[in-house]
């Protein structure tokens, strides 16, 4: 026993209902200082509950919260910041009409409705710096920010309220590895001054990196807390999902180059985001775009659903030329397109709206289809295990998992010749990914076209056929087969490839 | 400052048709630009520029303040009993109508936040109450303000009209600095996210408090200052400048859904309207269809503020505005 050994923060037989639902019941839970403490479940297994009763957003219907050997009582997020225990949120808290300096501002230590002091700032702009996010100017509008950019605004902001307790909700989603790297270096110092981490993830390989110890929740209980390295991955995800489950990618068929190209793109260019740009997609493939963030990938694919305007190039479906500048075009049965956006909350679905109401949208105003009719969606959801609790609550009422079946449901029902995703997993818990994983397989076995956007390396290489690296908004490499190894990808992303070839030669 | 004109583009652009309507209203008028022309104009800006103000702060915070009018009936009832007669008396007189001003805002925002209503609806329902006080104070118009003070605040001061001098104080002392606060942020950030305020750790209940008790009280200052440019006392002003209040405020680039516009903004919105107003009543047109031209003109320019809609290149950026 050292110092290290004496809990920072305990609670003791917390329990949190929400009327029927209890999404927490009588765990005990305790984490250190000098410890990076990673936090596993699937969704809905109550991690996102804990953090928040810790951040001061939710107060617990039993049990106690003791700080430093102290009871104490959470009412708001100021309480809990005050204390030292500072949340970085899976739903980003910045506010998106403000500046990026202001949003560092808000609610900073020392500034409450009084005169602002920006002496702060200095540490966040350090932060930033150091995770390459440098380029983010203070004066720049939020909401014109990538999603990545604003992760890094929001870990900045986190870091330069000096906490005792760091909680980090899939803190590093948007990120890419690089960056991610930089992140974790900089969380390991805070470590290393006595600051405790939790840290919430759906990548492995990232908790393997990062954590000290590691406890795994399961429907609202406390499963196991163990020393990283003391269990497998196979010993975790079984203790996760309270069963054995499968490979969590399905096997890959071997490679054919024989099945008809359903999509083909030629010379794609747009606004200088991305520019000729030509690949193709054939029948029963899973083709991977892959890359840094924000170089191109995610506008090609808005670009191929039809948002963006005056974009160049040639698009064949079916072989046949083709041309439409609009979502309502996109989908129509001789093109028949399906875009899975990246962020399901705002873009993917209408919150209020009930899970029915959602599904029908894609549906709707299609000629042949009849957006009511319930059968259009009962195979998707039985097939992806929908858990939910009656098709008439609003969609708001689902876990992020199961959201993005909602979203999956409604653009299969127009049975897409191809489905266009945009990190379709991103923030979302084992069992889902495992089951849209063999949900897309089984499409790409049926017929469908499948154009896979990833941030997750692993995707690209386990799952796709064949992969693109994007880089400033051409493609800078194609690999399929045995090509596609991490070491590849990672180097295409970087742009160094050709650098390699010329060692290697 | 290329930078400061594209984030502040609402603005600009208030600002630019503010200008172009005066040079076009001195133009017109028969007396040209004389202090007189320009302090009057001023005076009929600024009662309303108070107005917006109040409405701004209601719904920069994502609300609405369906008072305003009303509080400015109440305030000035009340300051054409209290504001004549000796100095002391008088100051007395100005404190106590800023602060039934302030008062009417604080219920308002004590009946949003605890009693959970929307401000909307609120705000209609108190508006009869303070339109019933101000009724019971001066069933007719009438009463008297002291003509020194009036005259002080409605005239010039070196050939500059008074009212636009007051409007320079308000942005440079008052708007300036309390947006350096961690209220004025909090106001904004309360309007564009309040999860994301309460999660960074704002007193969200607290700010929307204040949003209304800034609201009343900038409503009590519009209405004080009706009372000086006026002299009498009058409880049907009600309706007619809550309209304008939204219309100018919206005008200036305020948007409705909360959390973007500045006091600025407002203003400017207000100067527009007005300005649009007096050019009516020289351009020669019918007076039967003055409402007609000034719809018109008010549409034309609420859409120049929205045009770069059709300048998106990513479908999706037009919803996000």
């Amino acid at each position: 026993m050292n110092q290290h050994d004496v809990p920072l923060l305990q609670m003791r037989d917390i329990s949190m209902h929400f009327g029927a639902t209890k999404a927490l019941e009588d765990v005990d839970f305790a984490c250190r200082s000098h410890e990076i403490h990673a936090v596993l479940g699937e969704n809905g297994a109550g991690k996102s509950t804990l953090m928040k009763l810790i951040a001061g957003v939710l107060q617990p219907t039993g049990g106690r919260i003791i700080l430093d050997d102290t009871d104490v009582k959470l009412a708001t997020p100021r309480t809990a910041q005050d204390l030292g225990l500072v949340c970085m949120f899976q739903e980003l808290s910045l506010v998106p009409d403000l500046t990026v300096r202001e949003n560092l501002l808000l609610g900073a230590p020392g500034s409450g409705l009084g005169w602002l002091r920006s002496e702060a700032l200095a540490k966040a702009q350090d932060v930033l710096t150091r995770i390459d996010g440098g380029h983010i100017k203070m004066s720049t509008r939020v909401s014109d920010l990538s999603l990545p950019s604003r992760q890094q605004v929001e870990i900045a902001k986190a870091l330069m309220r000096a906490p005792r307790l760091l909680i980090l909700d899939e803190a590093t989603s948007a990120l890419n590895a690089s960056v991610v790297a930089k992140v974790f270096d900089l969380i390991r110092a805070e470590r290393d001054q006595g600051t405790s981490v939790l840290f919430i993830s759906h990548r492995f390989h990232e908790i393997e990196a990062l954590a000290d110890r590691i406890s795994v929740f399961r429907n609202g209980s406390r499963v196991a807390t163990f020393d990283q390295g003391a269990h497998s991955y196979d010993e975790i995800i079984n203790m996760m999902v309270g069963q054995k489950i499968g490979e969590l990618f399905p096997p890959k068929p071997p490679v054919s180059a024989t099945g008809k190209e359903v999509l083909k793109v030629e010379n794609f260019s747009w606004e200088g985001r991305f520019a000729d740009v030509s690949l193709s997609v054939r029948e029963g493939q899973i083709v991977g775009l892959g890359g840094l963030d924000g170089q191109g990938q995610g506008a090609f694919l808005m670009g191929l659903f039809g948002l963006l305007r005056r974009a160049e190039g040639r698009i064949s479906v079916s072989g046949k030329p083709v041309s439409y500048s609009s979502p309502k075009a996109a989908k129509q049965p001789d093109i028949a397109l399906a875009f899975i956006p990246e962020d399901r909350k705002t873009e993917g679905l209408i919150q209020e709206q009930s899970i029915l109401e959602n599904l029908q949208l894609a549906a709707l105003g299609l000629k042949d289809l009849d957006a009511s009719d319930p059968e259009l969606y009962t195979s998707t959801l039985d097939r992806l295990e929908l858990k939910h609790g009656g098709l008439e609550l609003p969609v708001s009422s689902l876990s992020g998992g199961n959201q993005q079946k909602v979203v999956l449901a409604k653009w299969l029902a127009i049975k897409p010749r191809c489905l266009l995703l945009a990190d379709p997993t991103r923030g979302i818990d084992v069992k889902t990914k495992t089951q849209i994983y063999q949900m897309l397989r089984r499409l790409a076995d049926e017929g469908t076209a499948i154009l896979l956007l990833s941030t997750d390396y692993e995707e690209l290489i386990q799952l796709c056929d064949e992969t693109h690296i994007f880089y400033a908004g051409r493609l800078a490499a194609s690999m399929s087969g045995d090509n596609m190894t991490a070491q590849n990808i990672i180097a295409a992303s970087l742009n160094v490839t050709e650098e390699r070839k010329v060692v290697h030669a | 400052m290329l930078d400061y004109i594209r984030s502040n583009r609402r603005e600009v652009i208030a600002a630019i048709v503010l200008l172009v309507l005066l040079s076009l209203y001195l133009g017109t008028h028969p007396r040209g630009a004389s202090t007189y022309v320009l302090t009057i104009w001023a005076n009929q800006c600024l009662i309303l520029g108070l107005a917006a103000i109040a409405q701004f702060f209601a719904v920069v915070v994502r609300g609405i303040d369906l008072s305003v009018g009303a509080v400015m009936a109440l305030t000035n009832t009340l300051a054409s009993h209290l504001l004549d007669g000796s100095a002391i008396g008088i100051g007395f007189g100005i404190v106590a109508v800023l602060a039934a001003g302030a008062a009417c805002g604080l219920v308002n925002g004590l009946v949003v936040v605890y009693g959970r209503i929307q401000p909307i609806v609120v705000t209609l329902a108190t508006a009869s109450i303070f339109i019933g006080v101000a009724l019971m104070l001066r069933p007719t118009p009438g009463g008297a303000i002291n003509y020194d003070l009036a005259d002080a605040v409605t005239l010039d001061v070196f050939g500059v009209p008074t009212a636009l001098v007051l409007s320079g104080l308000l942005i440079f002392a008052f708007w300036i600095p309390f947006r350096r606060t961690g209220l004025g942020l909090g106001l904004y950030a309360l309007g564009s996210s309040e999860q994301a305020a309460f999660q960074s750790g704002m007193d969200t209940r607290l700010i929307r408090i204040a949003a209304f008790t800034l609201a009343g009280l900038f409503g009590g200052v519009a209405g004080l200052y009706y009372s000086f440019v006026t002299t009498t006392g009058d409880a049907g002003i009600a309706a007619n400048f809550t309209l304008n209040s939204i219309a100018a405020v919206v005008l200036g680039g305020v948007l409705l859904r909360g959390g973007v516009g500045s006091l600025v903004g407002a203003m400017a919105g207000a100067f527009i309207l007005k300005t649009i107003a007096s050019l009516m009543f020289f351009s020669g047109i019918p007076s039967l269809a003055q409402p007609l031209f000034e719809g018109l003109i008010l549409a034309a320019a609420i859409a120049v503020g929205g045009a770069d809609v059709l300048r998106a290149r990513n479908r999706l950026e037009v919803f996000g505005r």
